[in-house]
């Protein structure tokens, strides 16, 4: 077991090498640098003190240098400055990390809400009214857009019914930590949480209703029948066991699409987040915002599969042996 | 007992009544199917009205503004309205599901393409080769993409139609690499590739012409879903504004009118048919992905 979640985990630091490698090669290639950024607006200051400062800077220095120098600091958290917003790149993820979390740890919740039990209401009672509700219910999540349903959602709640805020993730004048805030927050976070997790549920649902079907009819289940045990207890003690577990494993992969999905859903309810400072930087052409927040990402997504391989080999030994 | 004579004939004319081919289950399966009968029905109006009108429509008249003319709502002139530049937008609403199935399409065949190559590649040679190349893969799979394709975006010179449509399909193809090498690998153990290996066959040609057609099915199947699924991504990113290029417009370009608290409640008229359209296409074409995918599986099959 140990072993397994050792190799498992040295696996993970060439992923992490070869993204940094990448993701350094494309700040290369973003236009402009950090002396661009800072003088180069500034009629005061000569080409020749730009080039100075560039070889101060060790800009001049060939690429193998300036990268480890790069990921020497950004192991340490320290991402630069940004250009726009006149502060360090890591104190501006800090203040908007929260928003994000929040919005992708609700809609991760609201999906497991809402996604085992009908999973499990579709695979007990395969071909019944309810099971077919159910299956059109995920074909449509499945085939719609996030970013279109995000919209219409928007329209209809906010903008025609006028139940909830058009946008942002709350009122700055109300003082934090009253009720009155907690409700405010909420009112904000609702529809962007909903908007994600009323269509995110279709893997969820699929793999559950599948598994269960396939596992009725394996021969623990037929023993347990024929033993006597109640029938809502074959479901919960038995086939329930069997299926659920993986599911608890998928949630590391859940990241990569709470990821993307938080770049739409920031964006249509203009959510203050990682995903809505990543359109502005890179409408702005703040570079070392963009570099930062890729790599967060990128970083948060393989940590999130090593989690999911982790708790799958716990669940099921036999991913183990390989 | 008389001889029995073989007509060669008749007994492939039985052979094909007994096999039917990939096409004709799929017919018969759609046509079993009323939801995807019309589904299909429906988006062949929508592809041949997308395809035909822009040829009936003066261009020109279509990107001329008209001050006149601004943010009118559906008229008998203008059947759904007009922008903020007096454009009508239902000929916008043609030209852009043009160009995003257009572009969908291409994506879906490049990304095709190179998955296909890679999974075909890493699953026939299997052992190590395949070791490699998989490590590889499962690096790719967990880059965040969307992020990827936007900074690739911004930064490469001279943007065009091609470069983002070359960009979309270098991040649209894992998934196919994944599902094709899992056949091939199984398919390699078969008796066919072997004799043909023995044979001395070149490799390119067992994968390509021999292992190739018998995963087809597999690949049709596939490249339909994802059709619809690089239709969304395409006008998913055009509405962030880092899709098609000013000037190409797309369905998108109508839904990202929508990014102003106005136009979004008072001028309706240029996004919503442009997103219900999205919608209906998306339903459409997975109705008939999943029609497809019961024909390509005798055990689902309806019909």
């Amino acid at each position: 077991m140990l072993k397994f979640i050792l190799r498992r985990s040295l696996l993970m630091i060439p992923q992490l090498i070869l993204l940094s490698l990448i993701i350094f090669m494309l700040s290369k290639a973003m236009p402009g640098d950090a002396v661009t950024g800072a003088f180069m607006s500034n009629p005061n200051v000569s080409q020749e003190q730009v080039e100075k400062i560039r070889e101060k800077l060790g800009l001049n220095d060939p690429w193998y240098e300036q990268y480890g120098r790069w990921i020497g600091k950004a192991v340490q958290g320290d991402f630069g400055q940004s250009y726009v917003h006149k502060q360090p790149v890591t104190s501006l993820l800090a203040g908007r990390i929260e928003n994000t979390v929040l919005l992708s740890l609700f809609t991760a919740i609201v999906i497991y809400l809402l996604a085992i039990p009908l999973g499990i209401v579709a695979g007990r009672w395969t071909d019944t009214w309810a099971d077919k509700m159910i299956v059109t219910y995920n074909y449509f999540a499945f085939a719609t857009p996030l970013f279109i349903f995000a919209l219409l959602m928007l329209f209809l709640f906010s903008f025609i019914l006028g139940w909830f805020p058009i946008g942002g993730s709350g009122n700055i004048r109300i003082d934090p930590g009253s009720w009155e805030y907690i409700v405010d927050r909420a009112k904000h976070l609702f529809l962007p949480v909903m908007s994600g997790a009323l269509i995110g549920t279709y893997g969820t649902i699929q793999y559950l209703r599948n598994d269960i079907i396939d596992q009725k009819i394996k021969d623990y289940v037929k023993t347990a029948r024929s033993k006597g045990v109640p029938e809502g207890k074959v479901y919960t003690r038995h086939i329930l066991r069997n299926s659920l577990l993986p599911i608890a494993a998928f949630l590391g992969y859940e990241i990569t699409g709470l990821i993307s999905g938080s770049i739409f859903i920031e964006s249509i309810y203009s959510y203050p987040g990682l995903g809505q400072l990543f359109l502005q930087s890179i409408s702005q052409r703040d570079f070392t915002v963009v570099t930062a927040l890729v790599m967060v990402s990128g970083a948060a997504v393989i940590i999130g599969t090593l989690l999911s391989d982790i708790i799958l080999s716990i669940v099921d030994p036999r991913i183990r042996i390989e | 007992m008389t001889n029995p004579v073989i007509d060669e004939k008749k007994l492939i004319a039985q052979e094909k009544l007994n096999n039917p081919s990939l096409l004709r289950t799929i017919w018969r399966e759609i046509m079993h199917d009323k939801m995807a009968l019309g589904s299909l029905i429906l988006f062949t109006i929508i592809v041949l009205s997308a395809y035909i009108s822009p040829l009936f429509v003066d261009q020109t008249a279509l990107t001329r503004v008209n001050f006149l003319n601004v943010w009118k709502p559906p008229s008998l002139d203008n059947w759904v309205g007009t922008d903020d530049g007096g454009r009508d937008v239902f000929g916008q609403l043609m030209i852009g599901t043009r160009n995003s199935l257009t572009i969908g399409v291409a994506v879906t065949l490049i990304a095709g393409l190179i998955g296909l190559t890679y999974g075909l590649l890493s699953g026939y040679y299997g052992g190590a080769t395949d070791n490699v190349m998989m490590r590889i893969l499962e690096f790719l799979m967990v880059l965040p993409s969307l992020m990827f394709i936007i900074v690739f975006v911004t930064i490469v010179p001279n943007y065009n139609v091609f470069t983002f449509i070359l960009i979309m399909s270098i991040f649209a193809w894992f998934g196919k690499a994944r599902l094709i090498r899992s056949r091939a690998l199984q398919e390699r153990e078969l008796d066919y590739i072997n004799a043909s290996k023995t044979l001395g066959t070149p490799s390119f040609k067992i994968m390509f012409f021999e292992m190739f057609p018998n995963l087809s099915s597999l690949v049709i199947v596939n490249m339909t879903l994802t059709l619809a699924n690089n239709i969304g991504i395409e006008t998913g990113l055009t509405f962030l504004g880092f899709g098609l290029p000013a000037g190409t417009p797309s369905l998108g370009t109508l839904i990202a009118f929508a990014r102003n608290p106005d136009i979004i409640k008072n001028k309706w008229w240029v996004w919503l048919p442009a997103a219900l359209l999205i919608l209906v296409m998306m339903l459409c074409i997975n109705y008939i992905g999943q029609a497809v995918k019961r024909a390509s599986d005798a055990r689902q099959r309806l019909a």
